[in-house]
């Protein structure tokens, strides 16, 4: 409840910073609406519609209020309210996150247990070699290096738009390589210490294989840091969803934002952001909360 | 009585390390007889862990063991396959060790760990496996079994922890306890219990090889003794004799070293020196650097543990007498 009550604060600090930096950046918005052409007169009735004449704490707790009840305004590139628009965009984005999300737990996860069962092995260095690339490489670029792989060379996939699931693949694998290469690391590393810890020998002396010891008693203990990784990682995440939408021509909030900002679209560009923060925030609550499933030291009071 | 339960025949261990190879067990020998608890006694760092380590196959790379044998009831560990001799601990042979706080998985109830073993060695299934490890909860001294079974490592004292960890090892009823410094981690009145709890684990039938760098917890509990110095056995004997008559220099300043902790006189006489680095042994006798008998014979030559007669010692000063 304490947390959730951040959450909000966190949120609405970031909507006010927002707001005010987004109101003392030069130039009028109205006159680059409106173009090169438009006359004073038409220019000043705008702005009196849309508000923009009054002062700035007012034009904050009108766009407060209209927030609360769900109303973000109405964007100025694209005539229509925000929440609409965002609302198409969410899922998108919302999928595309998730899909990410899901191939860089999975597949860095595999990789990084593989590699810390067999240190040293072959696999190991492809799989280590490999997570390098991943974190090193820009997102750009391997979108850019799936999209002609997949889709120009091999037409194994849908490299543009949306039409169904597979439409996701390529964009969930660009926007997810990063995390992969870098979980797949933390990992490794992280099971390769928790197999040296004494409970572990402990489990062996019982008679366990190893498989049993590392399902049972590693691998949950090597979770605890990956989830904390996952929760840091997600902003990046975002951003990549930039990217990775612009690139897939993915109608998601980060191509929405790349709109508002060409267009100077504040309400678009507002909502936005906003949306991009609470997903922050909501990601690390929910880390938070799988910290306390996962980790018991964490639930209860220590009692002697 | 005296059926062999453990044989330990030239038992080595070896780890490479930076500067050369070492052995942290040189040619170690040891029986535990059926029904009895057997001590071995050393300076931290002498090797007994890794003695314990090496019967329940548990020697952390790079190191290995390099020779000799391991003899269950005359059954070669090192002959049977992998699986058969996994199989063989938590059921036949169980260990525990040193530090209760850090030996159970900080994730999982105290309960589930302990029926976990019965679950593999005898299937047990759950609502049984749940019940046993309740009952052997209670038979290890938990108060409140039911609760502690829910409980999580980290919600129990270090005492409650070492508990746990004896009934897990106890539940499939070993042959063979290894217990390697179970009491050291805890204060004086819980490693009180805790001794009493082993005693009793004795008298219902299962043998003990306790480890310990404490000759007063070894006193009290062992009848046969194995006292180890840098990787290898100097002296053993009956525990009386050791006390009364001990033959080797080392067991005389171990000796020393508890009276005059008990008599808590103001002179804290203990050995001289500190346990050499494996890496750098000197030569002859591994005990001549730090020896108040030491001759030049002890510097070139290294005396082999000899029988004479009921206990055996490597010492060269045994020869002259
Ligand atoms: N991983 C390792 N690499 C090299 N040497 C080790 C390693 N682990 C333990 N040793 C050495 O083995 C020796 C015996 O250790 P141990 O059996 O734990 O002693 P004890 O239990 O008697 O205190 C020590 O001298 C230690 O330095
Ligand atoms: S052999 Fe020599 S140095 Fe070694 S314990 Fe005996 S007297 Fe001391
Ligand atoms: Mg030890």
């Amino acid at each position: 409840m304490k947390r959730l009550l951040q959450a909000v604060l966190v949120l609405l600090l970031v909507s006010l910073a927002l707001f005010v930096m987004l109101r003392i950046v030069p130039g009028n918005p109205v006159a680059v609406l409106m173009g090169e052409h438009a006359n004073e007169a038409t220019i000043e009735r705008l702005t009196a519609e849309l508000g923009l004449d009054q002062p700035i704490h007012v034009q904050f707790f009108r766009y407060l209020g209209g927030a609360i009840r769900g109303d973000f305004g109405t964007s100025y590139s694209l005539g229509k309210p925000v929440s609409q628009l965002m609302g198409a965009a969410f899922v998108n984005t919302l999928l595309l996150a998730l899909a990410a999300a899901l191939f860089a737990w999975i597949v860095g996860g595999l990789c990084g247990l593989l590699a810390a069962i067999r240190k040293n092995s072959i696999p190991d260095r492809l799989f280590m070699g490999f997570s390098l690339l991943g974190i090193s490489m820009p997102v750009f670029m391997v979108a850019m290096i799936l999209q002609y792989v997949f889709g120009y060379w091999l037409h194994w996939l849908p490299i543009s738009g949306v039409s169904d699931w597979r439409s996701f693949i390529l964009p969930a694998i660009a926007l997810g390589w990063n995390s992969a290469g870098s979980i797949a690391r933390l990992v490794r590393s992280t099971l390769a210490d928790t197999l040296e810890d004494d409970y572990i020998d402990t489990a062996r002396a019982k008679g366990l294989s190893e498989t049993a010891v590392i399902w049972r008693h590693a691998l949950r203990n090597t979770m605890l840091p990956t989830v904390t990784m996952m929760a840091l990682q997600l902003s990046g995440l975002l951003s990549g969803a930039v990217i990775t939408e612009t690139v897939f021509s993915i109608n998601g909030i980060g191509r929405l934002a790349v709109q508002a900002i060409n267009g100077r679209d504040i309400p678009l560009l507002q909502g936005t952001v906003l949306f991009a923060t609470a997903l922050v925030i909501f990601g690390n609550l929910i880390a938070d909360l799988l910290y306390k499933v996962l980790d018991p030291r964490t639930r209860r009071e220590v009692k002697e | 009585m005296d059926e062999k339960l453990l044989e330990i025949e030239d038992l080595c261990v070896e780890f490479p390390t930076e500067k050369g190879k070492i052995r942290p067990v040189d040619r170690v020998s040891l029986e535990i007889r059926t029904g009895t608890i057997t001590g071995l006694v050393g300076e931290s760092g002498c090797g007994k862990s890794m003695t314990a380590r090496a019967v329940m196959n548990l020697i952390k790379k790079p190191g290995k063991m390099t020779g000799g044998r391991i003899l269950l009831e005359g059954r070669d560990l090192g002959q049977m396959g992998a699986k058969e001799r996994r199989l063989l601990q938590g059921r036949e042979i169980s260990m525990i060790f040193q530090d209760p706080m850090s030996s159970l998985n900080p994730v999982m109830k105290a309960g589930k760990q302990v029926d976990e073993v019965i679950r593999l060695h005898e299937g047990t299934d759950a609502g049984e496996a749940r019940r046993r490890t309740i009952e052997m909860f209670a038979a290890v001294g938990i108060p409140d079994p039911e609760r502690r079974y829910d409980a999580y490592p980290h919600e129990l004292s270090g005492g409650l922890r070492q508990r746990v960890m004896i009934a897990m090892a106890m539940i499939c009823k070993p042959k063979l306890l290894i217990a390697d410094e179970p009491t050291t981690a805890l204060d004086v009145t819980v490693e009180a219990q805790i001794l009493e709890l082993m005693e009793k684990l004795r008298e219902g039938g299962t043998s003990i090889l306790l480890i310990s760098h404490n000759l007063g917890v070894i006193a009290r509990m062992c009848e046969d003794v194995y006292v180890m110095y840098a990787g290898k056995i100097v002296e053993h004997a009956e525990i009386g004799t050791l006390f009364a008559d001990p033959a080797h220099p080392y067991t005389k300043g171990l000796l020393r070293a508890v009276t005059s902790l008990q008599e808590e006189t103001a002179l804290l006489e203990t050995i001289p020196g500190n346990v050499p680095q494996l890496y750098e042994l000197p030569q002859g006798c591994r005990f001549s650097n730090r020896c108040a008998f030491a001759t030049e014979r002890c510097r070139a030559d290294e005396p082999a543990l000899r029988d004479l007669g009921g206990r055996e010692c490597a010492c060269f000063l045994e020869d002259r007498a």
